[in-house]
């Protein structure tokens, strides 16, 4: 797991965090199959979606083997999380109005908007939330 | 609009063996032939060493002698290889004559690890630069002048024709022809160091009447959204002339003029980014701006982490709109 830019302090504490975070996480995300079920998304199709509209020259994502992006998050684990980009609730309808438009969230975000139709980020979020184990 | 699970990127990495016109359709034959001929010698040694190291003894006296050094180690891989020599050129040498007049033609240099293009007129002076994409009209061959500016590559668009190495100081000609059109993914086919790999290329097919169209339309100068009062893309022209990228980059009808890398006319309109590797998008170039060294270790563009996010979007959204 790449963590661009962040020293080794940073690193050490971001894992002792993550650590916590699952461990206290687990009883409860393990109920469900889905924690954040993304209605009339499909997680195969939106893999299908990442890998033709290329999201991973940014991101490393679990089951893209190539490129690795290193310019935004590491998207394992992505289920489990809180907050997308550290900032918005990690919600379904949010993530769907990130992935298509991401600036007209958060004005200062890198991200730009995506060439995807509401079907395809559903598709696209429904994938990135099976991303829960590591 | 439909996705297809198909792996990579418009043809890219492109299968090898699915001919789409008719210098790849001989090419598949030659594969075939050699492969088969190839088998079937093989298969017949290693029984005949079967038999000499294991076989009884009535049997192992068939499989020696001097005759049969002179017919099976002599005779037949004369004429066989001999054959299939001839067979072989003949069949690549109608791809490889010079150009006759009305033939279109276009120039690909190879570069360390990008393709630069060129159309050329009759007398094969440069009408139109371009970078990592070849459109031509389909159902017509049309001549392709290989060049290399650095190290030896080969070029090779597999559902179209053969490979043909580029050299250092020569200029070789192939002809391709796409019977129908679509897009076909190319490949660099002899190492050239580093991100080799990664040297990828589309070609673009067009009806005649449509390839006529996009012609016209590359010729012109670019589009700049940002004279329709875009601020974000107008903000990105800036930040790209304040970065330097013009250093290596041209863009017809700006101060951008380098011949480093890639022409970006039109840079809007391709299918793909990176030499063939990423589908075109702001996402894709936003990415490939900010680190293009984690994407394609080794290439010449250096990864630029200084900008920030809103001017790396502007950057991407200015070049996403350069049509």
């Amino acid at each position: 797991m790449r963590w661009g830019g962040q020293g080794e302090a940073g690193r050490t504490a971001a894992a002792a965090l993550l650590a916590l975070a699952s461990a206290g996480l687990s009883a409860c995300v393990d109920k469900a199959d889905q924690p954040r079920p993304v209605a009339q998304g499909d997680p195969a199709r939106g893999l299908a979606v990442i890998e033709a509209v290329g999201c991973a020259a940014c991101h490393t994502i679990p089951g893209v083997a190539w490129p690795e992006g290193r310019s935004g998050g590491d998207l394992a684990g992505f289920g489990a999380r809180s907050f997308i980009a550290g900032r918005l609730p990690n919600q379904p309808g949010v993530l769907t109005r990130w992935l298509i438009d991401a600036p007209s969230l958060d004005p200062g975000t890198a991200m730009p908007p995506m060439p995807l139709n509401q079907a395809q980020a559903r598709d696209v979020a429904a994938y990135l939330y099976t991303l829960d184990d590591d | 609009m439909t996705t297809e699970p198909t792996p990579g990127t418009a043809g890219w990495p492109p299968p090898v063996l699915d001919p789409a016109g008719p210098f790849a359709g001989p090419i598949e034959v030659v594969a075939w032939v050699l492969f088969v001929m190839a088998a079937v010698v093989m298969t017949v040694v290693l029984i005949a060493l079967g038999i000499a190291l294991f076989g009884p003894r009535r049997w192992k006296r068939r499989v020696s002698g001097e005759r049969l050094v002179w017919i099976g180690g002599l005779a037949f891989p004369i004429v066989v290889l001999t054959g299939l020599l001839i067979y072989g050129l003949t069949t690549t040498a109608r791809v490889a004559e010079a150009p006759r007049p009305g033939e279109m033609r276009v120039r690909v240099t190879g570069e360390m690890w990008w393709w630069r293009v060129a159309y050329l007129d009759d007398q094969g002076r440069e009408i139109l630069q371009d970078a990592n994409e070849v459109h031509i009209p389909s159902g017509q061959p049309v001549v392709f002048e290989l060049e290399s500016a650095d190290v030896i590559h080969s070029f090779w668009v597999p559902r179209l024709g053969g490979k043909t190495d580029m050299i250092p100081g020569r200029r070789n000609f192939m002809r391709l022809q796409a019977d129908q059109p679509g897009t076909y993914g190319g490949q660099c086919a002899e190492y050239c160091g580093g991100p080799h790999a990664l040297m990828g290329l589309v070609v673009v097919a067009h009806a005649p009447q449509d390839f006529a169209a996009w012609r016209a339309r590359q010729a012109g100068p670019a589009l700049i959204a940002a004279a329709q009062g875009d601020a974000l893309i107008a903000r990105g022209r800036d930040v790209f002339a304040a970065s330097g990228c013009g250093a290596c980059h041209t863009i017809r009808g700006t101060e951008a003029n380098g011949l480093a890398g890639p022409d970006l006319t039109h840079v809007g309109s391709r299918q793909t980014i990176g030499a063939g590797i990423l589908p075109n998008n702001q996402g894709t170039l936003a990415g490939w701006i900010s680190d293009s060294q984690g994407i394609k270790p080794g290439n010449r563009m250096p990864s630029y982490p200084v900008l920030t996010g809103q001017d790396l979007r502007a950057v991407s959204a200015y070049l996403d709109s350069l049509k």
